[in-house]
């Protein structure tokens, strides 16, 4: 059985239940209800697994939960230095995976829809859907190629404290 | 070789001798009380000695923990993240507030919402709600029971020659007892019951089938080492009723039935269990089902229903959970008794796992290696609240009487009250949540608005 996990430090055990060598993780994953509950699930879900991969491993699992640490204060961004995992950069790079399903840079209006109708199931009908996706492009998109770039994406949230509301801080 | 033969016997005539005595101390301390229901109290001396022993361990461990200057594992009862309470719509509106220009008081969509969904699906792979019900709690002290042992390479000497003692005990005496007293227990139930079913049915046989029924009930609760605190005892459950309780093991069975005459409600089993279950019907009227009839819920109701409304029938004892939860919680109420009509006693139970953890991971260990550390431990102590009657009221239908019976368990067993399913330990949860939260959303998006036009 799946336990919690912890991020570094301390972390625990893995023979007290984390799990091990990702056998099966996917189908636990699966199993936890509030996860299944969630719309946008599997779509999390599947950030953990390469493409079309059914494993991984326990390293490959950890890097996509640190991006959810807390960004230290006061630390001054070290030139030369690989991008920490957890600075607002790789956060947002997170969500704009989780619309940005074939990887191609964009979040096309099919993707748009896709990720709006996962959202809210069957409540809203398909005009208002597409009104919604429309508008939405119209605002972010500023180079006008219909589509939603990473850079865009940026833009249109920079105000919001990604910092804060992408990070889940660890109980002492 | 001759004169080995008078050592013989002289070996033989002990081994002979303290066979005897032991099974007169067996007699005498075990097996008359459970027939008259008193007790020597020797079980409660046994867990004072025991917990001071377990202190004195904990502190040891501690100590060598500090001197050898490395963190100790300590179990997080509270869960690992901190988690802010807020609703789906407050949230939304929050980021969206807060990542934008535009003064909003419209419901529209924006690109930040992911971040909300995004938070809660990591937040719930860290630590969630359910999974830690599904396997057993974890201790704050250590009981000398290797299983429970996390902190394992900080112990002395000392501690490990009481380890071992420990051991020895539990393996060589203890569990050899208890084998004895589940063997004379279960027997005694067969048999007694049998005989008590050739008897005509009056006042006589009911008499003789409820002491016969209790005295070999408290003689399995003294085979396990339980040691049973009951409260508020007038509330008991009464003919015509159902009884309903946490289950937090098939144990829950042999502790409520030890102290009240139950009629249980279940499935035929094959083996032993059906022995049980045939010989015991024979005395007084249990009800239960084939196979093939449990899956026919309007039968089950039915034959549920003839049998509460006959008075002079005993109460039904159910486990509306449906499975066996650790023990730190209380999960949703399957609602097929509470539909029946009957008068509802709740009773909650809750386990010290200090002394031995009662809790049945069946994913992790079958029937037989369960009770084998049942028998194992040092005991079970736990206690027994008997609440208050409730009955469904005018304006409230089944569900909602199950979660009100089921919060008022929570409540006094101490227990958190999860609106969650049990059947989450083996299915996958129902689409019918995911669409609740899908509906939650779409207010924020599209409004309260019923009549939007569609164009």
């Amino acid at each position: 059985m799946r336990d919690g996990l912890s991020e570094l430090p301390p972390i625990r055990d893995p023979q007290s239940g984390a799990d091990h060598a990702g056998d099966g993780l996917k189908y636990d994953l699966q199993g936890i209800g509030a996860l299944a509950v969630n719309p946008l699930g599997d779509r999390i879900i599947n950030a953990f697994f390469r493409e079309g991969e059914e494993f991984t491993d326990f390293r490959a699992f950890m890097r996509v939960l640190a991006r959810f640490r807390p960004v230290e204060e006061g630390k001054s961004k070290e030139t030369g230095y690989p991008e920490p995992m957890n600075s607002r950069l790789s956060k947002l790079q997170f969500a704009f995976q989780l619309y940005d399903q074939d990887s191609d840079g964009k979040i096309s209006r099919a993707e748009m829809l896709q990720v709006l109708r996962l959202m809210v199931g069957i409540q809203v009908t398909d005009e208002q859907l597409a009104c919604i996706a429309d508008r939405t492009i119209q605002e972010a998109d500023q180079d006008g190629d219909g589509a939603i770039s990473f850079e865009e994406f940026a833009t249109s949230v920079e105000k919001l404290n990604i910092e804060q509301r992408m990070s889940l801080r660890m109980l002492k | 070789m001759f004169l080995l033969l008078p050592f013989d016997s002289l070996v033989v005539n002990l081994l002979g001798i303290s066979l005897t005595v032991l099974f007169t101390l067996l007699l005498v301390f075990i097996i008359v009380p459970a027939i008259f229901g008193v007790s020597f109290g020797i079980r409660r001396i046994y867990m004072k000695t025991l917990l001071k022993i377990f202190r004195w361990a904990t502190l040891r461990i501690e100590r060598g923990a500090k001197e050898k200057k490395h963190p100790l594992y300590k179990p997080y009862v509270n869960g690992i993240i901190a988690k802010e309470p807020t609703s789906l719509e407050e949230e939304i509106k929050e980021i969206r507030r807060s990542g934008s220009s535009k003064a909003l008081d419209a419901p529209e969509f924006e690109l930040s919402d992911i971040f909300y969904f995004c938070r809660k699906g990591i937040e719930t792979i860290m630590d969630d709600e359910v999974t830690k019900r599904f396997s057993a709690e974890e201790l704050e002290s250590w009981n000398l029971l290797s299983r429970t042992n996390y902190n394992f390479q900080y112990i002395s000497l000392r501690l490990t020659v009481l380890w071992g003692l420990g051991v020895l005990i539990r393996y060589c005496f203890l569990l050899p007892l208890r084998i004895a007293l589940a063997f004379t227990g279960i027997s005694l139930l067969v048999v007694g019951t049998t005989v008590v079913g050739y008897l005509p049915n009056g006042r006589w046989k009911e008499f003789l089938s409820k002491h016969v029924h209790l005295m070999c009930y408290r003689i399995c609760v003294r085979a396990l080492t339980a040691i049973i605190t009951y409260h508020d005892r007038e509330n008991r459950p009464r003919n015509g009723g159902i009884c309903v309780a946490n289950h937090t093991s098939p144990i829950d069975v042999i502790i409520l039935a030890s102290d009240g005459y139950y009629a249980m409600v279940g499935q035929i089993h094959g083996g032993l269990m059906g022995m049980i279950q045939r010989a015991v019907v024979k005395a007084c009227p249990h009800v239960w089902f084939e196979r093939s009839e449990v899956k026919d819920r309007h039968l089950v109701a039915k034959r549920l229903t003839e049998h509460v409304q006959d008075k002079s029938k005993l109460p039904i004892l159910i486990f509306p959970e449906g499975t066996c939860i650790n023990n730190t919680s209380v999960m949703m109420f399957k609602k097929g008794s509470f539909e029946i009509g009957a008068t509802v006693y709740p009773v909650a139970i809750k386990y010290d796992p200090q002394f031995g953890d009662a809790f049945w991971n069946s994913s992790k260990y079958g029937m037989v290696t369960y009770l084998l550390r049942m028998m194992t431990s040092w005991a079970i102590v736990c206690s027994v609240w008997y609440l208050p009657p409730m009955s469904r009221q005018p304006e409230e239908d089944a569900v909602q009487f199950a979660n009100r019976v089921k919060s008022a368990i929570a409540r006094q067993g101490g227990l958190v009250d999860l609106l969650w399913d049990g059947g989450l330990k083996r299915e996958k949860v129902k689409d019918t949540f995911k669409e609740e939260q899908q509906k939650l959303y779409s207010k924020t998006l599209v409004g309260n608005h019923e009549n939007r036009s569609r164009s």
